[in-house]
């Protein structure tokens, strides 16, 4: 059973746009079997051996297993009308969900995996950056990240250093704000919302909402998966699959300051469902 | 100029890209999502292959479906007597291990797409058969090595077999089969990545290239 804290949170099923319309389907959220329902513009059902409750939001179906106590985490870029928002991708990963939050929250690996998109050597420094814990929004931020990259995004033409920020606005989802290469004062929005389908299985849905105004959805899809496809391997190899919370249970780095805070918050949130929780 | 019909995860699509890439064929991509959109259902991809499938190239109008048959294609088009055979042994032995890819695909690669949420399979069966395949594909290469041979096929240059199989092989732990009991399968992966013009896709990753004098 999971915890009290992750049964009562909103978590995504499916993205509207890849459901058939009227057709039950079937998917699985903390070792629950669920069937659910797209009904069409803005209303869908669901149920395990009870009805849940369902909320359609940033193109997704959600639900839970308890009550949720919060709303779903904000948004605003989404609303803006010029953005390109859709579901770039739905990938099953073999490994627990706060270890695919916290691969997206790191930019270490990005010259050795995503090699001349994301990262190339020699630029592989992690310059310093800040990591606040907000007990008033509920959620981790990482701010000022700043990384060298070949190919930034598929409207880019050329390498550039880029500036991210990381919000952890729900243990199993993460938000990325990276400037845009075509508006120098907004940003790009890519949000990783993990589905658990059990402690150590995983379907990680990919939200776009960003600037480009020439590339088609096929073309940005392509780009997301091509990413996502090189993280998966590394993920499914990382061992314990569940995230130890204990701080002597692996050896941070300075690059990991994010990973830090973002498993004491967890810890102080008493989950215990995808992670081993500290002694 | 080729329109070859991908996606970027598919393993049989990989095994084309890989040749046209190796061929040097220039060609324009374009993508047909198969998870989560299922864009090859639609009526505009089905007008091109009334099968739903992936990989199809067109070439100036000819159409062809499926990674063998293309493979065929290309490699007696662009190069016969390398990539593909022309004596007879050789082509049945092509044959032979491009039907035995097509059987990596429905086991090894049944295996891969239930993990990757693409379509659900009976996994035991799935891990039994492809067991059965890798094992008999790893003692064929052992022997090989031992004749001197590098490849699926007795000869100094690989050919569309090694291209068709090598997909399968190198993504299998995706579908939650280790490679470590294989180890002359392992080799040949390694060489087959050092070929010129290698290309990976996500979930492979390039290998150290040979040492030098």
């Amino acid at each position: 059973m999971p915890d009290p804290t992750t049964a009562n949170l909103w978590h995504p099923i499916a993205a509207c746009a890849d459901t058939p319309v009227g057709t039950p389907q079937r998917t699985t959220l903390l070792d629950t079997p669920i069937t659910y329902t797209l009904h069409g513009e803005g209303h869908a059902t669901a149920a395990s051996s009870s009805m849940l409750p369902v909320l359609i939001r940033y193109g997704y179906i959600w639900t839970s297993l308890g009550t949720p106590t919060a709303d779903l985490f904000d948004i605003p870029e989404y609303a803006e009308p010029d953005r390109r928002r859709f579901n770039a991708a739905s990938v099953s990963v073999h490994v627990s969900a706060p270890r695919a939050v916290e691969n997206f929250l790191d930019m270490s690996h990005f010259p050795f995996v995503h090699t001349g998109i994301l990262g190339a050597e020699p630029h592989t420094e992690v310059k310093e950056y800040d990591v606040e814990t907000s007990a008033e929004r509920d959620e981790v931020l990482a701010t000022r990240c700043r990384f060298f990259q070949p190919q930034p995004s598929t409207a880019a033409d050329q390498g550039a250093e880029v500036e991210y920020v990381y919000r952890v606005p729900h243990p199993n989802c993460a938000i990325l704000y990276k400037s845009s290469v075509i508006d120098e004062t907004r940003r790009d929005v890519i949000g990783i919302f993990v589905q658990p389908v059990s402690q150590e299985r995983v379907r990680a849905h990919m939200l776009v909402c960003v600037l480009d105004d020439r590339s088609d959805d096929e073309t940005i899809k392509r780009f997301q998966q091509t990413v996502f496809g090189q993280d998966k391997p590394i993920l499914e190899n990382q061992f314990p699959k569940r995230l130890p919370l204990d701080p002597r249970a692996e050896s941070p780095v300075r690059a990991d300051r994010v990973s830090i805070a973002y498993r004491r918050w967890l810890s102080a949130k008493g989950i215990t469902y995808g992670v081993i929780p500290a002694a | 100029m080729i329109t070859f019909y991908e996606d970027a995860l598919c393993e049989n699509c990989y095994a084309v890209r890989l040749l046209l890439h190796m061929l040097a064929v220039p060609y324009t991509s374009h993508f047909i999502e198969l998870y989560p959109s299922r864009a090859n259902l639609q009526p505009r991809f089905r007008a091109i292959n009334p099968l739903a499938e992936l990989p199809v190239i067109d070439d100036d109008g000819v159409i062809i479906a499926g990674a063998a048959p293309i493979l065929v294609y290309l490699a007696a088009k662009h190069a016969p007597g390398t990539w593909y055979a022309t004596d007879t042994p050789a082509l049945a032995q092509v044959t032979h291990f491009l039907t035995l890819a097509e059987r990596l695909s429905a086991t090894v690669g049944a295996a891969r797409r239930h993990e990757s949420g693409f379509a659900p399979t009976d996994l035991p069966a799935a891990h039994t058969g492809a067991t059965r395949l890798l094992r008999g594909l790893d003692a064929h290469l052992w022997f090989a090595e031992q004749q001197g041979n590098a490849w699926l096929l007795p000869t100094p240059h690989p050919t569309i077999a090694d291209l068709a199989c090598f997909p399968h092989v190198i993504l299998c732990e995706e579908g939650g089969i280790s490679r470590q009991p294989y180890p002359a399968l392992r080799r040949w992966c390694d060489r087959v990545k050092r070929l010129p013009n290698f290309l990976v896709m996500p979930g492979v990753f390039l290998t150290a290239p040979p040492k030098t004098e």
